[in-house]
């Protein structure tokens, strides 16, 4: 088995892949990558299948020394890489000897990157899914992020990889300001017509508490017809917009709960989710309300981006 | 009610069986989930039974919301008569030693009742599972007395311990998992509601019923060096329910 050993951790580098779904009804979360369309660019780059789990690296890169040859690729958020002190580009597949250093450094636009490893981490599959739950403390490698002096095993490459790299035109760009598309949340009519008006013209801030789990945003106040926050405890998914009593929306991402208690206002669509996944404190959402119609042709114009880059 | 349908995104939706927690809407909620199931429809991924609702997940590149919503709509859970009137009742044993039970004497005096109501009342129920969610096999029971509710702690803990057995408003239930949380603690069971290394990993399933069944520090003890050994099995047995038609 190859080995990478991880000299320094970066701020939150975590192994993720697309989480375990299967699981809701029992109450496991999702989990999994935040980005889930760079995390299979990732994989494509290294000719894994596009569900392989990869590195997730948030805000500031780890820096690893390699024990065996490998091949990797980083996507996502973009950030400067060297190899060797070399710098090299993401959205590339890059070849690795054993012995070689790579220092992924700030991420400079956008919050998450994703380092594909060909043939994938070797960590234990649970409940289908090598992705790391951070608050069950399992999954991934020993149910944590990484730390300094870790040594990850993984599947080496065995023959002369492929150098693949994603086209300029589909390298996506993060922005601090982002539109997000909506559909209705589940409880929309519970809200006034002054908060809706609100949710669909004014800008809303990431608040410093953001995390895999949800982000807390600031922005104008969105209240219930009845004052009324509470719901009979219901499912609630990637992108789904909550209001709690104070009135702040809380968006709720890859390490939710399985079930929440609070009005959902709106659902932000699955096209607009890598977008989502990329913010961090400080960037500012605008909320766009969109058609079923719509957010379905969207999502087949993103499938049909993301067809490009499938092994099959 | 008939059921409502409503959209959760462009990958789900949910089906409204009512606005209570109550046993005619959780059969109901029952009921619909196993007959999407048996319907094996392609293209439905995950089906996410709540108190009230059930959240269909589907691949829209699969399957049109419009067929799926026509599929799900001509399902009649009124002619749907197979709700099994046997249910599954597990014993969860539980220390309410001081030891395990911080908050005991508390509830105790919230409600003005000795500590030893507290525990009568508490473990003389048949619970009823209504949903499991939250964290990995939290299970959200219905049937706690009224005589022993007691509101959240002001102050959340930062950290309860897996197994710990608590109160809060009109429920009771047990943390599954090590995790922050404000519920009244009054004892632990030995159990593990939540085990990765257990085929399934959920001790208990929805529409299941649990009975807590008190036992001292000693047996606490000895049953987790049981489990330990994996020489413990979890006591459960059949029983028969109303079946709630009427």
């Amino acid at each position: 088995m190859a080995k990478v050993k991880i000299i320094q951790a970066g701020l939150l580098s975590s192994i993720q892949d697309l989480g375990r779904a299967n699981y809701q009804n029992i109450g496991m979360p999702v989990g999994g990558a935040m980005d889930t369309t760079s995390l299979q660019l990732a994989n494509y780059l290294v000719g894994n299948p596009f569900n392989e789990a990869c590195l997730e690296i948030t805000l500031l890169g780890p820096s690893l020394q390699f024990l065996n040859d490998a091949c990797i690729a980083v996507t996502g958020g973009k950030c400067q890489i060297k190899l060797n002190s070399r710098v090299k580009s993401c959205y590339k597949t890059i070849k690795i000897k054993a012995g070689d250093m790579v220092e992924i450094g700030q991420i400079e636009e956008g919050a998450r990157s994703y380092l594909a490893i060909a043939g994938g981490f070797d960590v234990p599959i649970i409940m289908e899914s090598k992705s790391t739950y951070l608050r069950g403390k399992f999954g991934g490698f020993m149910g944590r992020a990484l730390k300094a002096n870790d040594e990850l095993n993984f599947v080496g490459v065995t023959k002369n990889p492929k150098r693949l790299s994603i086209k300029n035109k589909h390298i996506p760009t993060f922005k601090t300001e982002v539109l997000l598309r909506i559909l209705p949340g589940a409880e929309k009519e519970r809200f006034n017509w002054n908060s809706i008006k609100n949710l669909l013209t004014s800008s809303y801030k990431l608040t410093p508490q953001c995390d895999r789990m949800g982000y807390r945003l600031s922005g104008k106040s969105l209240t219930q017809i009845n004052g009324n926050s509470d719901i009979v405890s219901s499912a609630i998914g990637f992108g789904t917009i909550q209001v709690p009593g104070d009135g702040s929306p809380i968006i709720m991402m890859a390490d939710r709960q399985t079930i929440g208690g609070y009005t959902r206002i709106g659902q932000i669509i699955s096209t607009d989710h890598s977008k989502l996944a990329q913010l961090k404190p400080g960037d500012t959402i605008r909320f766009q309300e969109v058609s079923l119609k719509e957010a379905h042709r969207l999502l087949r114009e993103h499938e049909e981006y993301l067809s490009n880059y499938r092994i099959s | 009610m008939n059921p409502e349908f409503h959209m959760s995104g462009d990958k789900a939706f949910i089906v409204r069986f009512g606005y209570d927690i109550d046993i005619k809407t959780h059969r109901k909620v029952k009921n619909f989930t196993r007959a999407i199931e048996q319907l094996h429809i392609r293209g439905v991924s995950q089906i996410v039974p709540a108190y009230c609702d059930v959240t269909v997940c589907y691949d829209p590149a699969i399957i049109d919301y419009e067929t799926l919503l026509s599929k799900l709509k001509a399902i009649d859970i009124n002619t749907i008569n197979d709700f099994n009137s046997a249910s599954k009742l597990i014993h969860i044993p539980v220390c309410y030693h001081e030891e395990f039970a911080p908050d005991l004497s508390f509830v105790a005096r919230h409600n003005e009742l000795d500590v030893e109501e507290v525990i009568n009342l508490h473990s003389s129920v048949e619970y009823l599972v209504y949903m499991l969610g939250f964290t990995p096999g939290f299970v959200y029971l219905g049937g706690l007395d009224k005589k022993i509710t007691t509101p959240r702690k002001y102050k959340p803990r930062q950290k309860i311990k897996a197994g710990a057995v608590g109160i809060a408003d009109k429920q009771t239930g047990v943390y599954p998992i090590d995790s922050p949380g404000g519920w009244q603690i009054i004892g632990k069971t030995p159990l593990k509601m939540f085990d990765i290394s257990r085929t399934p990993e959920v001790l208990i399933q929805s529409g299941d019923h649990i009975k807590f069944d008190p036992i001292s520090p000693v047996e606490y003890h000895d049953i987790k060096e049981a489990i330990r050994n994996k020489q413990y099995f979890v006591k459960s047995e059949t029983i028969m329910i109303n079946n709630g038609q009427s």
